[in-house]
């Protein structure tokens, strides 16, 4: 065997879980990479972290209550995710009220109360384990949960993409013409929440923001047109995926932050290529 | 006894039957399920309603529209006849957005209605302010212009050609014709106010609610879009312009509706606009003499 087979592919010929964890990583690199794009277009990258902390007082109420229990873990994040989602949809239409501060308060109580609800029924294991996830420790019902749940997203963005992409730069114009303009807000909220839902056994409630945003991040330095970026950023989500979990293989590390760093190491090599903007060059011959 | 050529024959037949009956509600789930989605998601789909120029009397009717607590308009009656051109006018915060966004039905009001005597919702096309809409957002100048037509294709289908061809003939129009390909984010100001423009030809409304249709924008775009105006005003369709120049306003708009969270008054513009029911609105007294 080669010295670059032996780096690149035996770990995954080698062991059951490393593949596992590979394909459920492909399969959240699929549905996030559309959905970050989104987010960050629609400059919501706050929201979406605030909402990966909504995920955790539910999965810590599951825990408590069942255990390591995947269904139950898994609706617990969902309900309370959805509901903070409901909850800044209805607070954005209230131009008064100071977003960002709910938003922060929000984030504190929720991370502050979900540990103490696994501290509570739990050891500090258990609370690593709601807080960073355990991407190699997915077995084959987490996988399949994390598919169903990543194809959901995927599927129902590809259905609604005209509305939700105008209602995230002309809200009102979607209000107008088709009448149905917050709904969408909340369709799209929902998305992410099942994509956080969906990452959160792998990279716990504190990271699963990581695999949304920063290959769309990352994405974004090299293109501005829309379905580019969605797609760009899918493929570097499996590519920092893929390195963390070598990086995490070889070097001994975490998988979760690993593939989080890489993700970021992604971003930063991406940063000199956004300096480059054409698209913002005037257009001739048109009057100013 | 039957032969068993027969018999698989018997059972070929059953089981045919039997697929037959399923594919028939699976298509009948198909369809419904797609019709619900329609109703659902894709309320602006309208292929068939006539784009007819005229339009409809607009009425309001005691509205009252607020945020949160704070009323923007109280007890608004106005009448728009067909085929009328008729200016807001009002100090700033007076709640002459609102009235237009009321009317468009993007704000739904706390009291009172607006009436569309002969038409409907469909007929009314609304131009929002510059800073409404996300101009960083990633949509070429051609696609953001396609959208007007959205009521012709919806929420789940493809622009038809012959969009894109009015598209283009609609940048054209407004003298954006070579920027089609180009993001709304590259657009100077007084053009991305050129490519509302041609949104909303495509809209092909009847009622035209203008949000300050001018602001900010140089003398030359500002004489090309007003001639746009005019010439719809001429075609029959009702026009409804909220308005800062009043110099603007006395020379172009027919009628005046000036505005201060209530009526001020309402009429023909010389009546209107005079300097007592100026100061009445709040403006500053240079501002009233300046106009009278």
């Amino acid at each position: 065997m080669s010295g670059l087979e032996a780096l690149l592919i035996e770990p995954f010929a080698a062991y059951g879980f490393m593949r596992t964890a590979l394909v459920g990583l492909a399969a959240l690199a699929l549905a996030n990479g559309p959905i970050g794009a989104l987010l960050l277009l629609r400059r919501m990258s706050l929201v979406g972290d605030v909402l990966s902390h909504a995920v955790m007082p539910g999965a810590a109420f599951g825990f408590a209550l069942a255990g390591y229990s995947l269904l139950v873990l898994s609706a617990g994040g969902m309900v309370t995710g959805l509901a903070v989602a409901a909850l800044s949809s209805l607070a954005a239409r209230n131009p008064a009220q100071r977003q960002d501060v709910n938003l922060a308060v929000f984030y504190l109580l929720s991370l502050a109360a979900g540990v103490l609800l696994v501290t509570a029924h739990g050891s500090n294991i258990d609370l690593m384990h709601v807080l960073f996830g355990t991407i190699l420790a997915v077995g084959l019902p987490t996988l399949v949960l994390m598919a169903l749940l990543a194809s959901a997203s995927t599927l129902i963005l590809a259905a609604l993409y005209r509305p939700l992409v105008v209602e995230a730069f002309d809200p009102g114009f979607l209000q107008a013409v088709s009448g149905g303009g917050n709904i969408y807000r909340l369709i799209f909220l929902a998305l992410v929440v099942l994509d956080l839902v969906a990452g959160f056994q792998a990279f716990g409630t504190l990271l699963a923001v990581g695999p949304l945003l920063l290959p769309a991040a990352a994405a974004r330095c090299w293109t501005r047109r829309i379905l580019p970026t969605m797609a760009l950023s899918a493929a570097l989500g499996l590519a920092a995926g893929y390195a963390g979990l070598l990086a995490s293989y070889f070097l001994n590390l975490p998988s979760g932050p690993a593939i989080v760093l890489a993700g970021g190491a992604l971003y930063l090599a991406s940063l000199p290529a956004a300096r480059y903007r054409p698209d913002l060059a005037r257009p001739p011959g048109v009057p100013a | 006894m039957a032969r068993p050529e027969d018999r698989a024959a018997a059972g070929g037949g059953y089981a045919e039957a039997a697929w037959a009956l399923m594919r028939r509600r699976l298509e009948r789930a198909a369809r419904q399920g797609a019709s619900a989605l329609r109703r659902h998601f894709d309320g602006g789909y309208a292929p068939d309603a006539a784009a007819s120029v005229a339009p409809p009397a607009v009425s309001v009717v005691d509205l009252t529209v607020a945020y949160q607590r704070v009323p923007a308009l109280e007890s608004v009656g106005a009448e728009f006849p067909p085929g009328s051109m008729t200016a807001i006018v009002g100090p700033n915060g007076a709640g002459k957005s609102t009235l237009l966004k009321a009317i468009a039905g993007i704000l739904r009001p706390r009291a009172g209605s607006i009436l569309l005597a002969g038409g409907g919702p469909r007929d009314i096309a609304y131009l929002p302010q510059s800073d409404e809409v996300d101009r960083g957002f990633p949509v070429s100048v051609g696609d953001f212009v396609t959208l007007g037509r959205w009521r012709r294709y919806g929420a789940f289908r493809a622009a038809p050609a012959a969009v894109i061809g009015e598209a283009r003939q609609a940048l054209e129009t407004v003298g954006l014709g070579a920027a089609d390909d180009t993001p709304i984010a590259a657009l100077s100001v007084g053009q991305f106010r050129r490519a509302l423009f041609a949104r909303l030809m495509l809209q092909q409304g009847a009622v035209l609610l203008l949000d300050e249709p001018f602001a900010a924008i140089d003398a030359t775009t500002t004489q090309a879009l007003l001639r746009l105006v005019k010439g719809w005003h001429e075609q029959g369709r009702t026009i409804l312009a909220v308005l800062h120049d009043l110099d603007q306003v006395k020379r172009h708009f027919p009628r005046t509706l000036l505005l201060a969270h209530r009526v001020i008054a309402a009429g023909p513009t010389p009546e209107v606009l005079r300097a007592e029911t100026l100061a009445r609105a709040g403006f500053d007294i240079a501002d009233a003499a300046a106009a009278s």
